[in-house]
């Protein structure tokens, strides 16, 4: 809403800086998100006045202008406007003048010049050179009664404060509006503007009659005839006005319903009485298949879901948004009728989505919701208007269909709950002042109370805390205190997956990894691809309007995304490339949210780092993954246990094993299908660790206590066994473990070939016992790697290689 | 009288001919042993002329020390086997084990979280996909209101069950209603989560962005205290010398409402939107609102990424290049 500070003064005065002003106004809550000086360039422009014209010595068309711009000497100019002539008041250029150049229209500084053998001493200015309009045939001729030598930005310039108001604000839409905010903020008053005008022994209901048909689109609809109006060009004063708040004038009558839409920001609409058929208006659903022509020439085709204004027969104007173009002020319109109504916000909204890209003035403000108790006030003061501008006589009465109108409730609100809310003691007088600027009827109600209404041009009032804001803003936020929070600290809510995924990120990101956030949404292909399933993947999440088409649903895994970062990052990595995403997948649930199920996914490929120290690089493969899976199982305490086969179509078959915590399924481990990872334009091997967080968040924890290092020697022994080659170590390592005296079993050693039997490996493990409470003797030991031997005979048929 | 500089120039000589292990124990037996030539002067030392004694005796015990530490010397030249070697060249690279990242959200996020934990809130999560009735209407933003235009919406496609209308929840502020659906006064909880607009893309808007709800009620709270709580939080994740300020803003849900703006490298910067909760909230949660009252704020977790990290355009986030990530390495630790 673009506000000139010229208009704004009318009603209210203020003793602030442009920039102190728009400042109070921000921080009350109509924020100014610009401020834009008209005029602001002129630095050495001023009034002056054409003392006398000569003819140019040398030149037909050049004259020779005597200036008088308030300096003692009066200087020359050479000037070649065809209507220049003698005491006219212009704006003069003196020389240093930042003007327009009229052709290339960039800044230029004026300089003294000769033109034609005369010199020229400044310049008398058309609009174009101004920056004001294009106009160049001639000189610009002020209206003013300033003095010589005035600036020219005192006469002309204004500052447009452009403001974004908040949607429970519609009276920011408005001049009016502002001004009331001024008022309060400044401790002044607003000056309100006249609407009486006299009206005519004729009562208007005799002459037309306005029907609601759709009481809940449209509440209220006011209607004021006026005979024998002159339509012309508006007064200048008006003209000014709109074109400083960015509308084109247009006619007298035009002009003033949108001069009191700015003012007061209703929307009014005039419509050619003699155009309506029956002479009066249906405020009614559009009928299927309705056309109507609009007043900026375009041509709608309206259905039921429009709200239209109609005469007897059709429909003259799309309700809110735009007049029809057949029903339009025109020279010849000696009667009008103005509409002042009300319309429902959401009516409006659908209606204006359909026909217009950016909406009108008139929707714009429609669409934030007016109280229908503000559409009299407009008619009225737009009434008064016409006719000091446009003649003519107003019929009596206001027809006023109102089906809307609801009892304007009283708002009682305390003193204790101003001081409650904002911690501050506001004296009564100082709260009800504020509210009487805000134009806020209010009474005292002693001891404590205060009864208080909401104005026409506001629909915000409604419950005492309401109040307590306009209280709180208008002193200042900045101004209140400010107080640390007391009391109990309550306790906390434990979500153990969210817990877990955190801890998950720590651990991953210690172990070189780097964790990615992508986005939720997925393409059906993708996704299918990703699962390594040709198929439509069950139970996903479909968007109806997703930010592109072709990711139109919310994952139910975070491969795609996951590979699809891996392969965009694989050029930049220099040596291994490790991400990983914690996040959430989406499943449908039938008649309920979703399943939120939490997930991570690690991935890991290329080659680990080789260097000049004679390390060698080499592909990372499955046995890294596992690595990073182990250390994060040890991290977690929680043993995952592996299972080959994972019956995931994703993965490489032999390539892959399912995770595993105590019999419960978590998630999936392996080389990521290579038909897979080249869809996604992953190059090389890529290896995926993907667990369920939700699912593991659970399994873990319980009572844990950490065991005390035993003080005790430890001894150390090598077992090298001799097994089938299908045999698991890690079985055989568990055995081993399980022996009472054994802290910890590592493989050292694989081995087949000669002097191992065909089919059958060697196995070298590195065996430490110890005992928590004693030093082992060798018997002890000895007695210990027996039974070891023996189970591993019984349970694997391993031999002892050295035997 | 026995000449101690002769003894040790001839236990040195004979110890820099020694050229292993059994060398030096033999050396060590020979001079320093029970029976060693330097133990024997050692012992003889009480059967000397009383003016050699004390002279004789401090030297040779002197001497012992020196031909200790000479062995030990000796020990190691042997052990480091002809060799300090060449000088190394520093400046060759070390092996660099992998330095793994968090994502600067989620820096950043815990950074936030962080502080309010240290200020005694709890933290608590929501679902992603929400009920309209959460996202809006329970917030006051019933359908056709102007405010729901403040959030344009990713809907769920409807499935035809007759079940209520889903969305991506549009802000965290739904959880206001869900932890109030569950939990008592006094309440002190945030609110971190993932958001969704429907809204186009560039340097400063992004359409899936991280927001930190935060949700106070207890009795008697005023507008003071969430001004405290609020610059308590913006001077820790900006410094103690930030300049803070509170303009009156509108959101359907806190009344009076207010965005808390920060000067930032000159230029004042909304960094979050509050306000006290709106009575009827806290009627529908089956509280008194004249007795219960409180604060409820909001902010985007990637504006204050960009800030304190002067990151310029929002979409580098969720691009994921590893190029951007390690530009974060040096912030490992900070949160």
């Amino acid at each position: 809403m673009d506000v000139p500070l010229k208009w704004l003064a009318r009603y209210v005065d203020w003793n602030l800086s442009v920039e102190e002003l728009a400042h109070r106004l921000s921080m009350a809550g109509a924020e100014v998100e610009s401020i834009k000086r008209s005029g602001g360039d002129w630095d050495q422009v001023v009034v002056g006045r054409v003392a006398a014209v000569e003819p140019h010595p040398n030149a037909d068309r050049l004259r020779l202008a005597t200036v008088d711009y308030g300096a003692d000497e009066p200087l020359q100019v050479v000037c070649g406007a065809p209507n220049l002539a003698q005491g006219q008041t212009i704006a003069f250029a003196q020389i240093g003048a930042q003007l327009l150049d009229p052709v290339s229209r960039e800044p230029r500084k004026l300089r003294k010049g000769k033109i034609r053998g005369v010199t020229s001493l400044g310049m008398v200015c058309s609009e174009r050179e101004l920056g004001l309009s294009d106009e160049h045939e001639g000189i610009l001729e002020l209206q003013t009664e300033a003095a010589l030598g005035t600036p020219l930005a005192d006469v002309l310039g204004d500052v447009v404060l452009d403001i974004k108001p908040t949607p429970n604000r519609p009276d920011h839409f408005s001049i009016l509006g502002i001004a009331r905010e001024v008022a309060a903020l400044t401790g002044g008053s607003v000056r309100e503007p006249s609407a009486a005008y006299p009206e005519s022994s004729v009562p208007a209901a005799e002459r037309t009659n306005v029907e609601i048909e759709d009481g809940a689109g449209c509440p209220r609809y006011t209607a004021i005839m006026i005979d024998g109006v002159s339509v012309q060009p508006s007064p200048q004063w008006m003209q000014d006005a709109l074109s400083s708040a960015g509308m084109r004038p247009i006619n007298n009558i035009v002009d003033v319903t949108n001069y009191v839409m700015l003012e007061w920001g209703q929307p009014l609409h005039a419509f050619d009485y003699e155009i309506l058929r029956g002479g009066r208006i249906v405020v009614r659903r559009a009928r299927s298949g309705e056309q109507l022509a609009l007043l900026d020439g375009s041509e709608l085709a309206l259905d039921e879901d429009d709200l239209v204004i109609a005469d007897a027969e059709r429909a003259v104007a799309l309700a809110g948004i735009m007049g029809g173009a057949e029903s339009e002020i025109s020279d010849s319109t000696t009667t009008i009728l103005l509409e002042t109504a009300n319309f429902q916000e959401a009516s409006i909204r659908r209606s204006r989505a359909r026909h217009t890209e950016a909406g009108t003035e008139a929707s714009r403000r429609f669409e934030k919701s007016l109280n229908p108790e503000l559409a009299e006030l407009a008619a009225r003061r737009a009434a008064s208007l016409i006719l000091e501008t446009a003649g003519g006589s107003a019929l009596a009465g206001i027809i006023d269909a109102y089906p809307g109108r609801v009892h304007q409730p009283q708002v009682v609100v305390s003193q204790r709950r101003i001081e409650q809310i904002l911690s501050v003691q506001p004296s009564v007088e100082d709260v009800r002042g504020i509210l009487a600027a805000l134009g806020i009827p209010n009474r005292w109600l002693p001891p404590d109370r205060y009864a208080v209404s909401c104005p026409p041009w506001r629909s915000d009032i409604a419950v005492p805390d309401d109040v307590v804001e306009e209280i709180g803003r208008v002193l200042g936020y900045d101004n209140l205190p400010s107080e640390p929070l007391p009391g109990a600290v309550p306790d906390p809510d434990i979500n153990p997956e969210r817990v877990l995924g955190e801890r998950i990120r720590d651990v991953l990101s210690s172990l070189g990894l780097r964790e990615i956030i992508t986005y939720v949404t997925v393409g059906e292909d993708e996704l299918a691809a990703a699962l390594g399933d040709s198929t439509d993947p069950p139970g996903a999440i479909v968007l109806q309007n997703p930010m592109n088409a072709d990711r139109d649903r919310m994952r139910t895994s975070l491969r795609p995304w996951g590979l699809q970062t891996f392969a965009q990052n694989q050029r930049e990595a220099q040596g291994p490339l490790g991400l990983f995403e914690v996040g959430k997948t989406f499943r449908h649930r039938p008649g309920q949210l979703p399943n939120e199920e939490r997930m991570a996914l690690a991935l890991l490929g290329g080659e680990s780092l080789g260097s000049v120290h004679g390390d060698a690089a080499r592909p990372l493969d499955f046995y890294d993954a596992k690595g990073v899976l182990e250390q994060l199982g040890a991290a977690l305490g929680v043993a995952m246990e592996l299972e080959a086969d994972v019956e995931d179509a994703a993965f490489d078959s032999g390539q892959s094993a399912c995770i595993t915590v105590r019999g419960n399924r978590i998630g999936a481990l392996g080389r990521v299908a290579t038909s897979i990872a080249t869809r996604f334009g992953v190059d090389g091997d890529v290896l995926a660790i993907e667990l369920s967080v939700t699912s593991l968040a659970p399994l873990l924890g319980g009572d844990v206590s950490v065991s005390s290092p035993s003080v005790y020697p430890s001894a150390v022994e090598d077992l090298a066994l001799i097994v089938d080659s299908a045999t698991p170590a890690g079985n055989l390592a568990s055995a081993i473990a399980g022996n009472g005296l054994v802290e910890s079993v590592e493989l050292f050693d694989i081995y087949s070939g000669e002097q191992i039997p065909p089919g059958s490996k060697s196995l070298a493990f590195r065996v430490h016992y110890r005992s928590p409470d004693r030093t082992l003797r060798d018997r002890d030991v000895e007695k210990a790697r027996r039974g070891i031997v023996r189970r591993l005979q019984s349970q694997f048929g391993a031999t002892l290689r050295d035997s | 009288m026995i000449d101690l500089d002769a003894l040790e120039s001839e236990a040195r000589v004979s110890l820099a001919a020694v050229s292993d292990e059994a060398g030096l124990e033999s050396w060590r037996v020979g001079w320093l042993g029970r029976r060693g030539r330097l133990t024997g002067v050692l012992r003889g030392v009480r059967d000397l002329p009383d003016e050699q004694r004390p002279v004789i005796g401090a030297g040779a015990n002197r001497l012992k020390g020196v031909l200790e530490e000479a062995i030990s010397a000796r020990r190691a030249e042997l052990l480091g086997a002809g060799s300090d070697g060449p000088a190394l060249d520093v400046t060759l690279p070390g092996r660099r084990p992998p330095l793994g990242s968090l994502h600067p959200i989620t820096l950043t996020r815990r950074m936030m979280e962080r502080t309010f934990r240290d200020m005694g809130f709890d933290v608590v999560e929501g679902p992603d996909v929400e009920l309209e009735e959460y996202n809006f209407d329970r917030l006051r933003i019933p359908a056709g209101h102007p405010a729901r235009d403040m959030w344009d919406t990713i809907w769920v496609a409807d499935v035809d069950d007759g079940s209520p209308r889903q969305l991506l929840r549009t802000h965290t502020s739904p959880m206001q209603i869900r932890y109030l659906e569950r939990r008592q006064p006094p309440i002190r909880v945030i609110v971190p989560g993932t958001c969704y607009r429907y809204e186009a893309t560039d340097a400063t808007h992004e359409w899936m962005l991280t927001q930190i709800e935060g949700l106070v009620i207890d009795e008697d709270l005023s507008f003071a205290h969430l001004k405290g709580t609020l610059e308590a939080f913006v001077r820790r994740v900006f410094g103690p010398d930030i300049e803070t300020r509170f303009r009156c803003d509108y959101f359907p849900f806190v009344e009076p409402g207010a965005e808390l703006g920060v000067r930032w490298q000159g230029d004042w910067l909304e960094v979050l939107g509050c306000g006290m909760v709106h009575p009827e909230i806290i009627e529908d949660a089956g509280l008194d609102s004249q007795r219960y009252t409180g604060f409820a704020f909001g902010m985007g977790v990637e504006r204050v990424a960009m800030l304190r990290y002067g990151v310029r355009d929002i979409r580098h986030f969720y691009r994921n290049d590893i190029r951007f990530l390690r530009e974060f390495d040096q912030f490992r630790g900070t949160a």
